[in-house]
């Protein structure tokens, strides 16, 4: 087969063209432009969306001559540990380079999708320069922005139809942004703006709901107090998402009757979040919308559990449910009973540092376990766990394709049998055959690594904290766990046998994320040496501006953080980080 | 007199305590948002107290019995802790130094600042605002009697008059001060 064009020139390259829309799945796509080169320039030119997991994993500039007719991207930055401040501060993740390479070459470019970068009000003013077609921001765990940058956006992306902050920490510099949306502007769909900690103008937001008459989704912030999310609603009574803003208010039986009648006049309303510090007398408005809820964020609402389980039990078909553990077991049972659809529960701790008795269990997880047969996705905060409730759970959700299980005090055994919870674990990765994501607390030895290493076919990330007895642990997750993509580990006695043993394994993966267990800087020195499409970097908050090199081979790596990448080297390394 | 209130409540704040704080500790609110809420807190009261263990940690009356919090481990448990949490810890901490309000006067050119954890309760800060503006009324002792009457806005942006609800319920949901005079404070019901 002649390369170059050979028979791939049977077709015109439309043809070709069409053909390969119809692949969604960017690995499907990726295998298209192996094929031959007729087939990779026709893949390349007509790839619309792209991901990038590691912004780092590849220069700016080479993903955008490679791919130049995206209108789509998405991009990671840093880490997911920096959720919990283990990633230092000022450790990377800067949007700023992208956005200049996509304004030089992407100038049709309608979406950005930001995950955990920083982001700063020079990268909004030129992205709202540079793309005529601009439809899409959505940054979400980002910082550095400002509300100026948010004027900005509003006030030159003449489309703009989605404006999603999910999460993303906004200076306030400029108060009056959303005045920037021109009086012309009705294309908004998606105002999500629940992480900003100001104030915004009431006023102007209504008059920006009003003519926006395609707004599906409203995520509003803390600042906007109850009686005027009446008024917005009754403005979108045609909302589908909404997130509402405090909760809270003297109980006035007018202003509750008006937010009853608000709710029922929204007869498409599918999801609720918000509903921050919930007074219990003003649940019983959302009632209305009850029935037709299928997601459910209760996570800012550290409300009793018996308001919580009655508002909870008029939502019968619930796909997804985010609640604190105020809810207890008592709630998860009703939870059991009437949500029967239920995909996805998260059951966030209330009180994470204070010994208050919450009455949630084990059983809380294994009553919606065996009661919701659909059940795919389980986060659960708790602080005691039985290996037989385990097995129960293994038993009763084997279609499990995501559970994320955080025993708060770390060690933790069986409380029953006094016993490690290898057992436990054991059950949920040799039944749940489709498990994407796993997360292991409590005491447990190198037990379950192994089992987790043998039958975790199809785990993609996987997250450790004080856990194991020795290298061994790791050694058994990195030479088996075929599809393992992402591994974050803390506080494991895990250290060079296994590390420099897989390191192959390491460039079949996005990333690895190692944290006070026993690595040593030799041991990162080999890893790099050996493997030079891997990026090793090391930090250590104490060190700023010292000199790596001359550290001795035996010194022990605090953070070590290892990813694949074809970018080489990065150049923007804060004093803290330090590419082996 | 202002002065040694506050060296007295720094005092008081380094004292090492077990147990239920007194009616008169150095108090503030508790963030009601829970995720990282009690990192916070404990970040800006290990500010307070330097050299006490870490496992010491001071609340609001409002929790019931202090047993020991266990030493806390950095990013455990894995709840995300914003930025913008810490954005509030910087603001608590700038708070526990002093709660300033505003207050504003009808008829005053500029308002001022008061630190209410100066003050013992509502006599003290009658007179302390007697004392302050006392150019611009002709005089205000006690609430019933003069031409002025002391507002407050609460925590859900609600006017409400000033004395009606015990000193550390108040100091804990003041946001700012208004002393209005009594022509425009019609409809406001008298204090008891």
């Amino acid at each position: 087969m002649p390369a170059g064009g050979g028979w791939a020139a049977m077709f015109p390259d439309e043809v070709w063209e069409h053909v390969f829309s119809f692949l969604a799945a960017d690995g499907d796509r990726n295998a298209v432009s192996l094929v031959c080169r007729g087939w990779y320039h026709i893949e390349r030119r007509s790839r619309r969306r792209i991901f990038v997991g590691n912004c780092y994993a590849i220069a700016p500039t080479v993903a955008v001559r490679r791919f130049p007719n995206v209108r789509v991207v998405s991009i990671k930055g840093k880490p997911h540990f920096a959720d919990f401040n283990l990633v230092p501060s000022d450790w990377g993740g800067h949007a700023d380079a992208w956005v200049a390479a996509m304004a030089e070459g992407w100038p049709l470019l309608e979406e950005l999708h930001l995950k955990r970068m920083v982001v700063t009000d020079e990268c909004l003013e030129l992205l709202a320069r540079s793309f005529k077609n601009f439809r899409v921001l959505a940054l979400s765990f980002c910082e550095g922005v400002s509300t100026a940058g948010l004027a900005a956006i509003a006030a030159n992306c003449r489309n703009l139809r989605e404006l999603d902050l999910q999460e993303t920490v906004v200076e306030e510099n400029c108060v009056h942004w959303l005045s920037h949306f021109p009086e012309s502007s009705t294309s908004l769909v998606n105002l999500s703006i629940a992480s900003l900690e100001e104030d915004v103008n009431i006023a102007v937001l209504e008059h920006l709901v009003s003519r926006c008459t395609n707004l599906k989704t409203l995520k509003l912030n803390y600042a906007v107090p109850l009686d005027r999310l009446v008024n917005l609603l009754c403005r979108a009574p045609q909302l589908a998402n909404l997130g509402t803003g405090r909760f809270t208010a003297e109980y006035r039986p007018e202003l509750f009757s008006k937010l009853e009648s608000a709710f029922a006049s929204c007869k498409s309303m599918k999801s609720l979040s918000g509903i921050c510090e919930a007074v219990p007398e003003y649940l019983p408005a959302i009632y209305p919308i009850c029935d037709g809820l299928t997601s459910l964020n209760l996570c800012d609402a550290p409300v009793n559990g018996a308001s919580l389980t009655k508002l909870v039990s008029r939502c019968k078909n619930l796909q997804r449910l985010w609640v604190m553990d105020v809810i207890e077991d008592d709630g998860l049972a009703a939870v059991a009973s009437s949500c029967k659809l239920l995909q996805e529960l998260r059951v966030f701790p209330c009180d994470p540092y204070g010994a208050d008795p919450v009455s949630l269990t084990e059983h809380g997880l294994v009553t919606v376990s065996t009661g919701c047969p659909m059940l795919q996705s389980v986060l659960y905060f708790c602080r005691q766990m039985t290996n037989d409730a385990l097995f129960a759970v293994a038993r009763s959700s084997p279609n499990l394709t995501c559970f994320r299980l955080c025993i708060i005090d770390p060690h933790t055994p069986d409380y029953v049998t006094l016993e490690p919870l290898d057992a436990g674990f054991s059950a949920i990765v040799e039944s749940c055959k489709d498990l994407r994501r796993l997360s292991v607390s409590g005491l447990l030895t190198n037990n379950v690594f192994r089992s987790i290493g043998a039958s975790a076919d199809c785990l993609e990330m996987l997250s450790i904290a004080f856990a194991g007895d020795s290298d061994a642990g790791l050694h058994y997750i990195l030479s088996g766990c075929k599809s393992l993509r992402k591994l974050e580990i803390r506080d494991c006695p895990f250290g060079d046998k296994a590390l420099l043993a897989n390191a192959a394994k390491l460039e079949t993966m996005r990333s690895l994320w190692m944290s006070s267990c026993f690595v040593s800087l030799g041991a990162c020195r080999l890893l790099a040496q050996k493997m030079p499409l891997l990026n090793v970097e090391v930090m250590d908050e104490k060190k700023r501006g010292g000199s790596w090199d001359s550290q001795p081979d035996d010194c022990l790596v605090e953070k070590l953080y290892v990813y694949r990448t074809v970018a080489g080297q990065r150049s923007d390394t804060p004093p803290c980080v330090w590419t082996v | 007199m202002e002065v040694s209130v506050s060296d007295f409540d720094n005092l008081k704040a380094t004292e090492l305590r077990l147990g239920l704080p007194g009616i008169d500790a150095p108090e503030k609110p508790a963030p009601v948002s829970p995720r990282g809420s009690k990192r916070a807190l404990l970040k800006a009261n290990e500010e307070c107290w330097p050299g006490t263990s870490k496992s010491l940690e001071a609340d609001t009356s409002n929790q019931e019995a202090q047993p020991m919090a266990k030493a806390q481990v950095i990013g455990w448990p894995p709840i995300r802790s914003y930025r913008k949490n810490s954005f509030k810890a910087r603001k608590a901490e700038v708070e526990a130094a002093g709660l300033f309000v505003k207050v504003s006067m009808d008829g005053a050119p500029y308002l001022r600042k008061i630190d209410l954890k100066v003050y013992k309760g509502y006599k003290e800060l009658r007179e302390a605002l007697d004392n302050m503006f006392r150019c611009f009324s002709t005089g205000m002792e006690g609430c019933n009697g003069s031409e002025y009457a002391i507002t407050y806005e609460d925590k859900d942006g609600d006017w409400m008059l000033v004395g009606d609800v015990p000193w550390e319920m108040f100091i804990s949901s003041c946001k700012r001060l208004r002393i209005m005079r009594r022509s425009e404070a019609t409809g406001m019901p008298s204090s008891p």
